[in-house]
Parts: C-alpha cells; structure tokens; sequence
C-alpha cells in the first residue's frame, strides 16, 4: 500500500489511501450521504454505481456517484445539499 | 480536444474478466477494439482494485488486453444511449459517439438486494456492495460487521472485509445446511473451484457460518445498531456497525434492453438471449458472461474470448472453447439449484417497507397494482435516480408489479443519467465531418 491523500468533506480535511473512492472519504467523516425524499438519512448500498444512494457533490458538481469518483487530493466533496 | 466520434470494427462495454477477454481475442485477429466501462478500472467487480492489495494476481494477464495493440481503452465512460451501428457514451473525455461493426456485451452482474425492515439505514449494504467499498478504502478497522444473504460471494466478500480490519461477527447462509453438504459432495468435479472454496476458508478460520440463517430486520435510529437474526437456533438480535447483505446476482440487461436484443427468463429474472455462438437476436451484437445468465468468472473468461473471436469474424477459434464452456455453466447450475432462495426471503417486507429508496416508496403502496408501468403512475415507485434498476429487481424477485409483465415494457433511454450537453455536444456534430 502506498501514501494516503486529503481531501475535503464538508469543510472538513478527511485522509484516505491513494486509490480510494470519494465515498470512503465521506464514510470517514461518518455523516450520511444524502437525505433521501421523505428525510431518511441514506448511504451507499450497492457499491457499484447502480443504486444512486451515494449522489454527493464534488467539486461543484451535483448528483455524482461517491463510489464511482476516485479521491483526489484537494477534491471538495459536499453531502446532502 | 480528443476525437468525439470514433470508429471500430469490436466495440466491448463492460471491462470485467468478459471484457477483457473479448477484446483480447478480437484485437489477436487485428480488429481495432474499443473498450469501455463506467467504473473508472478495468476488472469489474470481481477483478476490482483493493487499495491495499493491489489487483489480483489472475488478473494481471487480462489486464494486457487494456494495453494490446489494437485496444483503445476507455475507462470511465458510461455508455448512455443505443443509436443504429453507435453507442453515446459520456465520462472523462466528454461525450463520444462509439461506431462499431460488431458489439460485445459484457455488461456483467448486479447483486440481488432485496427489502427488509430497516434496509435503508446507513450501515446496511450489499454483500458484494460491502467488498467493493471495502477494495476502494471504506474505513472498516475494528468495526463489527455481520455478513449475510446467499451464495460464495458471502464468503469473497468477508474474506475481503476482514483483510481490511472488520471484526466479523459471523456468515449467515439462508440455504439450509443440507443443500450446502450436496454443494460440497459435487465441488470436486470443478477442482478450481474446490481449492478456492479451500482458500476463502482458511482465510476466515474462526469466522462463524451458518446456514438457514436469515437476516429479518436492521435496527437502528439514524444508522445501524442491530441486526435481528432468524437461524436454526431461533431469533437472536446483534449488535453490529455494518450489515453486508446480498442474495446473489443477477445478470444485467440494461444495455442489451435498449438494442432490442432478446432476453429470455432466468429463474425470477432475465438473462440475454444467444445461440452457440453468443450471438445475440440482434445482428452484428454478442453477449459473453453474466449478462448471459450468472455462471462466474471462469465462464465470463471463456465466453469472452469467444465472443470476441467471432466478432472479429473468427469462429473456429470460438467453437474450441465449446467444451470448457459447457463445464463452465455447468458450475453454475449447481450453484442456483444450492443457493435457491427461501421463501422466508420474500415475506420480510412488510406493508411499510420501503421497496423504492429512491423516491420512499413502501411495499404497501404497490397493493393491487398490476404492472411496473402502473406502480410507476400510481406511487412513483421505480422512477428516482436509479430508474428502478434496486426497487425492479427486488419486486421481480418478489413477483410484485414485475416489469417484464409491464406494458411499459423493455428500457426506455438514456440508460443512465446523462448531462444535457452531452447529448447536445453530439446531435449537433456531423459525425461525418473530419476533424482536423
């Protein structure tokens, strides 16, 4: 295993191992990813970028799939808008 | 700017153990091969990246397909929209119009999930689900975690959860311990398989298994705090920080649904339609590994690479592959006739159960109503972000509003979310202007 990186959750510095996705950053600061219509709070199911339950906001872009988004260092990752 | 239109003779989706093969047999034939997966790696699911141990060794020669003459590799890229001889695909290098002459599916598995009480907390996912966050860094030191649900994966994934530090509470197996004993008395046949079942127990020594066990409900205020269990022993509750649930696979069909091919039933689902050869009901598209009906990897090896010979027009090749394909499937058959689902499975749901996570729909909303198409107009159920694919598979599972009997039948476009310049970029541009 090689080095970790940091990024951003929420404002907040999350370190992660090199080839981790953004969800396990969010998983780290252990806040829910999302709220889901009804209010629920909600967090990865699949895994694998078909249940949508990750949708975080990266960098400034809406709606993207956490566990398809490698981490990068210095990325800015935002939950439940 | 990189080149939005381009042109093949094999174009692949999927880059899993199919994939790759498929676009390694065709490339040996001098085809130029386009290769191309969402996920932002090659080797699917069951070849994915672990950030902590790398990729695995028997994927290593797989892999140098991504890298084979011929081969353009286009990871990240999300096929979106089927139009007659190209495919719309979207990710890193904004949207490609992907031409082709022949098409290879190897669009892989999705893991069965189905409703419980309490299945929407977080700290509840997928059994696979759980491996794969795990493989990409989901902080899982000395968190207790209880696996369970139906099939080897159970045993992969805790062996993949405990290698990244989970204290693991125990495997429970619905299949009762009968069916489980016929399963290890006929393993030998497929020797491989027999030592990697070996393999995955020695990992786990001292890990629980139980079989005809079953996870009734989660519970839990906003996160996970207990899984209530209904084994052999009775009911027992534990307290847990994540459950990894799954009750197997099931072949994905998306993309194959939106090019008109044929898809026949599998079991309570449905698996693409091909003949000896893997073609498919639609000209000029084949279909290689899981989409074909879930047999495993060593299947989807073998089948890749035969699809591949014969879309670059190359069939004897294919044809010797005949044999080890038939003791391939012939694996797999065993494996759904062990792992058949209880029906205690399809009665956990109650009437306020959520079915569709993403729009909150409960189980009792569906009451009386016939198809898909209907839940649809009447609860919204199936029509939130992941467009039905968790919420239609488990009631497909459970014989509840099943899209297949749906008169809305078949995937409408795109297949997945799209950004709106990534379908203008490419029905504004003549894709038969030459770039400079």
């Amino acid at each position: 295993m090689s080095g970790t990186l940091r990024l951003e959750v929420n404002g907040q510095p999350v370190d992660v191992p090199d080839g981790a996705s953004a969800a396990a950053a969010v998983a780290v600061l252990g806040v829910p990813f999302r709220r889901s219509c009804g209010g629920q709070p909600r967090a990865p199911l699949c895994g694998m970028g078909v249940c949508f339950e990750c949708r975080v906001r990266i960098d400034g872009v809406a709606q993207l799939r956490a566990c398809m988004t490698p981490a990068r260092a210095g990325m800015r990752v935002s939950t439940d808008d | 700017m990189t080149e939005p239109v381009r042109r093949y003779d094999v174009l692949v989706v999927g880059a899993g153990p199919a994939g790759l093969a498929a676009a390694r047999a065709a490339a040996s034939h001098g085809a130029r091969v386009g290769l191309v997966d969402a996920q932002p790696r090659a080797g699917g699911q069951v070849w994915r990246h672990d950030v902590r141990r790398g990729m695995p060794a028997m994927a290593r020669r797989a892999f140098a397909a991504l890298a084979a003459p011929g081969v353009d590799w286009l990871p990240g890229t999300q096929a979106v929209l089927a139009q007659p001889g190209w495919l719309l695909a979207d990710g890193p290098r904004g949207a490609l119009q992907l031409h082709y002459r022949a098409l290879v599916l190897a669009t892989g598995a999705r893991e069965l999930l189905l409703p419980f009480p309490g299945w929407t907390l977080p700290g509840v996912t997928g059994a696979g689900g759980a491996q794969a966050l795990a493989k990409q860094g989901w902080p899982l030191r000395g968190k207790r975690v209880l696996v369970a649900g139906s099939g080897p994966l159970l045993l992969a994934a805790a062996a993949t959860l405990r290698a990244h530090g989970a204290q693991l509470l125990g495997i429970h197996e619905q299949a009762p311990l009968h069916a489980l004993r016929d399963f290890a008395l006929r393993l030998p046949r497929w020797p491989g398989k027999a030592l990697q079942a070996l393999a995955l127990r020695t990992r786990l020594a001292g890990v629980a298994y139980r079989a005809g066990s079953v996870v009734v409900a989660a519970h839990g205020d906003d996160v996970l705090r207990e899984v209530e269990i209904d084994g052999p022993r009775g009911r027992a509750r534990l307290a847990c920080d994540q459950l990894a649930v799954g009750y197997g696979l099931v072949p994905d069909t998306g993309l194959a649904e939106l090019l008109g091919c044929r898809l026949e039933a599998a079991g309570r689902h449905r698996r693409v339609a091909a003949d000896a050869l893997l073609r498919t009901s639609v000209d000029g598209v084949f279909a290689a590994g899981e989409a074909l009906g879930i047999g495993g990897r060593d299947c989807a090896r073998i089948e890749g690479a035969m699809a591949g010979h014969v879309a670059a027009g190359a069939e004897a090749p294919a044809r010797a592959l005949s044999a080890r394909r038939r003791h391939a499937r012939a694996f797999a058959g065993l494996l759904h006739e062990t792992f058949a689902l209880d029906p205690r499975i399809h009665a956990l749901a109650r009437p306020g159960t959520l079915v569709c996570r993403c729009e909150d729909v409960p189980l009792g909303a569906l009451a009386d109503l016939p198809d898909a198409r209907d839940a649809k107009l009447a609860s919204r159920c199936g029509m939130g972000a992941c467009q039905g694919r968790i919420c239609g598979t488990a009631l497909a599972e459970l014989g509840v509003c099943r899209p297949e009997a749906s008169s809305d039948g078949g995937r409408r476009p795109p297949l997945f979310p799209v950004r709106l310049a990534a379908l203008a970029e490419s029905f504004t541009h003549d894709p038969q202007e030459k770039r400079p």
